[in-house]
């Protein structure tokens, strides 16, 4: 049970969306729409077969949706959380062809479920572009009663389910979109550590 | 290393479906059953000639899902080194030959929610296998085969019957062309596009493909390679400690097993991997063929796919 | 050959143990007197009579009382047996090869009757008489992976391969050495050897990737791995840890000898035939230290082995809360002689 390097971790690049695609679907999370920009901005061709699909959050910067709807995107949907978003992405999936390209940005949290989005409609996980913004708070599933727990930048962390306190272990599941958590003080139990954040 | 394990098997029915296509059913001789095996798998032959032993990589034809016998389609090549020629001239019913346990390098990928196959000539053998098992599993799919001429499509009527409207054949006589691009347009997210047949064919689809905005991970082709022939040349095995001449028309591999070293290999077609072999030390330039040395490894030159690449040169050293 | 099935249990009252033959045919993992990580893969070839690798797949006289096991696991969490769509075909395939292989070494206990795809399994020990048509799943009573599994030794998953990569996409896990089946479930190899430290930098899994994408057909490969568990517990899986954890504790100098196993995985390697899939396969063998040291051999070289074990893997192989009381229980054991080659006792 170690915290060492994370071989099971994705690792996130830069969006670098290709020309030849014949349709962009972009999915980005408030503090994202920054990879969104550096990658998309001036592009008058790719932007008019863009279509974005947003949702807010706490990190992003000041007048995002402004910035947004000054791009010139094809179609952009707006939604009021990740859940709703997913739906929506899930939509839009299901009746694209062949040549679309999508592109994930946001926290961690966001990309490991929009990835698993995609790839439940066929997409390659290696086809898919992803680059990380945002927050490092990792969703964590419990490995005993199988709960999730989002946001969680510290371990050990009390499982919102079953209460269980748990070590994030480094070992993340691109299917669950979650990182494991087990019981710490199994062994001895109630001799829990202080929590300690997460670096990286 | 080299090979599984090996069936001795005798021809029952050998019929020639083209001027220059010739089929082959095989059964064991000893009564037992072939293995099962899934569409894209090939099977090696070894050819006793009168010359030198020849091993040749055919895919296995149709889809036995329960086993039984095997079927090969053998194209009569005008550059063959005596495999095909053979077996159009002296492999008949009642013929014995040694047949490896099936590898698969081609398979259907099994999360694709939708199949394009594409063949070309005699490139149709592991794709009408693959068309065979995706119409048993109800996947769906389609399948397009270019032939020269109507004769030489050897299993078009075949085909066709089996498959009906998912069957789109293209006869260059004709004047029909595979239109790649028109048959990518609009396919569903997850479809993956699979292709044999000759070289320049492979990489005009694939091309399409990726100009199409296909993701490398979606594409599947399946080169087989005779191995190229040139000047003969040494080679010396420095573990082994034999020497062997590479002959003009024979592979590395085929001397070095001539020389009686058991090489490992798989595919005996460049593509995967098996018999990458390390260079000790090299008099001429290495002559790489095969498709799975990335560019740098072949700049490096110390490493050789034994069964497609040789040496421009004297000598070629081996740690074999 | 009939084998003399144990009755038994690995909870509760915790009354396994091996006979006497059992001790001597079992899998001591090290051919030398020290560890490290290796992929140690050789083929698995039929080893010497009465030993655990004379036959594809190994019976043994805990058949019985293992399969209850499974079942109890299974009923407390159906989520230890998992397979996603695609892998039907090789959940067929892995029922042939049990199946076949069983029939074929055990014909006092099994039988297997095949008339095209009409089949005809009997399982004299579990009291199994079936008959059902291979490929039309509809036809047992349970999916087939999991209707083969529950009838036979060892934990299996099933590797589809794409993508230059081999991917665990179904399996039965009821024995695990601390890896969830339900977590690693659509991992690729990489991703799910994770968890293991220092083989990543040695580049040990990349090499043993590139070597199984080639795995063929009639050509199944073999390795054995190890770690120790308190208390012959068959389901130390991460998801009943906060139950079985607590154990680790409870070693003493007085308990070693009865609670410390040795446990020994002897991991094989197939490629199937019709789905192209590699099935792995993970038989769990223990022995308790008592037994271990009735081997004079054993006992000298594994107090070797556990004394200058590196660290991380100690604590990776979740051994450090009773290491130290196990080595020196051990100790009383190991005179200092020489050891001899190889694995088997002397």
């Amino acid at each position: 049970m170690l915290l060492s390097e994370i071989k099971s971790r994705p690792t996130y690049g830069s969006l670098s969306p290709s020309p030849l695609a014949t349709r962009h679907i972009v999915a980005i999370e408030g503090a994202g729409i920054k990879a969104f920009e550096a990658a998309f901005a001036g592009k008058a061709a790719l932007l008019g077969r863009t279509t974005v699909v947003f949702t807010p959050s706490p990190d992003m910067p000041p007048d995002t949706l402004g910035r947004l709807e000054a791009l010139g995107v094809d179609a952009l949907h707006v939604s009021p959380s990740v859940e709703t978003l997913l739906v929506r992405l899930a939509g839009l999936l299901a009746t694209a062809t062949m040549g679309t390209e999508l592109s994930v940005t946001g926290s961690e949290n966001f990309i490991g479920q929009a990835v698993a989005v995609g790839m439940a409609h066929g997409i390659g996980h290696r086809s898919i572009a992803t680059e990380h913004s945002g927050s490092l708070a990792r969703r964590v599933q419990c490995v005993h009663c199988k709960g999730f727990t989002g946001g969680v930048t510290e371990s050990p962390v009390a499982c919102g389910h079953c209460g269980l306190m748990l070590l994030v272990r480094d070992h993340y599941s691109r299917r669950l979109g979650a990182f494991m958590g087990v019981c710490i003080d199994a062994e001895a139990p109630g001799d829990i550590p202080a929590p300690e954040a997460f670096h990286a | 290393m080299s090979g599984g394990e090996d069936f001795r098997v005798r021809v029952v029915e050998a019929e020639n479906v083209t001027p220059t296509i010739r089929r082959l059913r095989m059964l064991r001789c000893d009564g037992g059953a072939l293995p099962p095996y899934a569409a894209g798998a090939h099977t090696v032959l070894t050819l006793e000639t009168g010359g030198p032993k020849l091993r040749n990589a055919y895919s296995l034809l149709g889809s036995t899902l329960s086993g039984g016998a095997y079927e090969i389609a053998v194209l009569r090549t005008e550059a063959s080194r005596g495999g095909s020629a053979f077996i159009h001239a002296a492999v008949g019913v009642g013929t014995e030959l040694t047949l490896s346990t099936p590898v698969n390098l081609f398979p259907v990928h099994h999360l694709a929610r939708r199949h394009v196959l594409v063949a070309g000539g005699i490139g149709i053998t592991p794709i009408a296998a693959m068309a065979a098992e995706l119409s048993a599993m109800n996947a769906p799919f389609e399948l397009h085969y270019a032939v020269r001429d109507e004769a030489l499509g050897a299993f078009a009527g075949d085909l066709a019957l089996r498959h009906g409207a998912k069957l789109r054949l293209y006869v260059s006589r004709r004047q029909e062309r595979l239109a790649v691009r028109e048959i990518l347009q609009h396919q569903p997210l997850g479809t993956h596009l699979y292709v044999c047949g000759p070289e320049r064919m492979i990489e005009a689809v694939l091309g399409d493909a990726r100009a199409a905005g296909w993701p490398e991970d979606s594409l599947h082709a399946e080169r087989f390679l005779a191995p190229a022939g040139g000047e003969p040349f040494a080679v010396r095995l420095a573990r082994s400690g034999l020497m062997a001449t590479v002959g003009e028309h024979q592979s590395l591999l085929e001397a070095i097993e001539a020389a009686g070293v058991d090489a490992p290999y798989l595919c005996r077609g460049g593509a995967c991997g098996q018999c990458e072999t390390t260079v000790v030390a090299a008099d001429g330039s290495l002559r790489h063929h095969d498709h799975f040395l990335s560019d740098a490894e072949k700049a490096a030159g110390d490493k050789i796919m034994i069964c497609v690449s040789r040496l421009e040169g004297r000598e070629l050293v081996l740690d074999l | 050959m009939t084998i003399p099935f144990r009755t038994e249990t690995f909870r509760g009252d915790f009354t396994f143990s091996n006979s006497p033959a059992a001790i001597r045919r079992f899998p001591f993992p090290f051919d030398r007197d020290a560890y490290m990580y290796s992929v140690n893969i050789e083929q698995h070839v039929p080893g010497r009579v009465q030993t655990t690798t004379e036959f594809p797949i190994d019976i043994d006289e805990h058949y019985v009382a293992e399969m209850e096991d499974r079942a109890l696991v299974l009923k407390a969490d159906p989520l230890r047996c998992q397979s996603l769509p695609h892998m039907i075909t090789a959940e067929w395939d892995l029922l042939e090869l049990l199946m076949t292989s069983m029939a074929r070494h055990y014909p006092d206990h099994f039988t297997l009757t095949c008339d095209g795809d009409r089949w005809h399994w009997v399982n004299r020990p579990l009291g199994i008489d079936q008959e059902f048509t291979f490929g039309e799943a509809a036809t047992l009573p349970l999916p087939p992976m999991e209707y083969v599994t529950r009838q036979c030794q060892g934990d299996f998953c099933l590797l589809d391969q794409r993508d230059d990569n081999l991917w665990m996409d179904a399996g039965i896990v009821t024995t695990q050495a601390d890896w969830s089946l339900d977590f690693d479930l659509g991992m690729n190899f990489i991703e799910w050897h994770g968890p293991v430290p220092l083989a990543h930098d040695l580049g040990v899994f990349d090499r043993a990737l590139k070597f199984l994408m080639n795995l063929q057909q009639g050509r199944p490969v073999r390795r054995l791995n190890w770690t120790m568990t308190i208390n012959p517990r068959l389901d130390t899986s991460p998801e009943n840890y906060h139950l079985w954890g607590v154990d680790k504790a409870s070693v003493t100098p007085e308990n070693v000898g009865d609670k410390v196993h040795l446990r020994v995985e002897l991991q094989a390697l197939w490629r199937l035939p019709r789905s192209n899939a590699i099935v792995f396969s993970i038989r769990c063998y223990l022995i308790k230290m008592d037994e271990l040291v009735t081997q004079k051999k054993w006992a000298r070289r594994f107090h070797r082995v556990l004394r200058d074990l590196p660290p991380e893997i100690a604590g990776y192989k979740g051994l450090s809360r009773f290491r130290e009381t196990t080595i020196d229980w051990l100790a009383r054991h190991d005179d200092g002689a020489e050891t001899s080659p190889g694995f088997g006792p002397d």
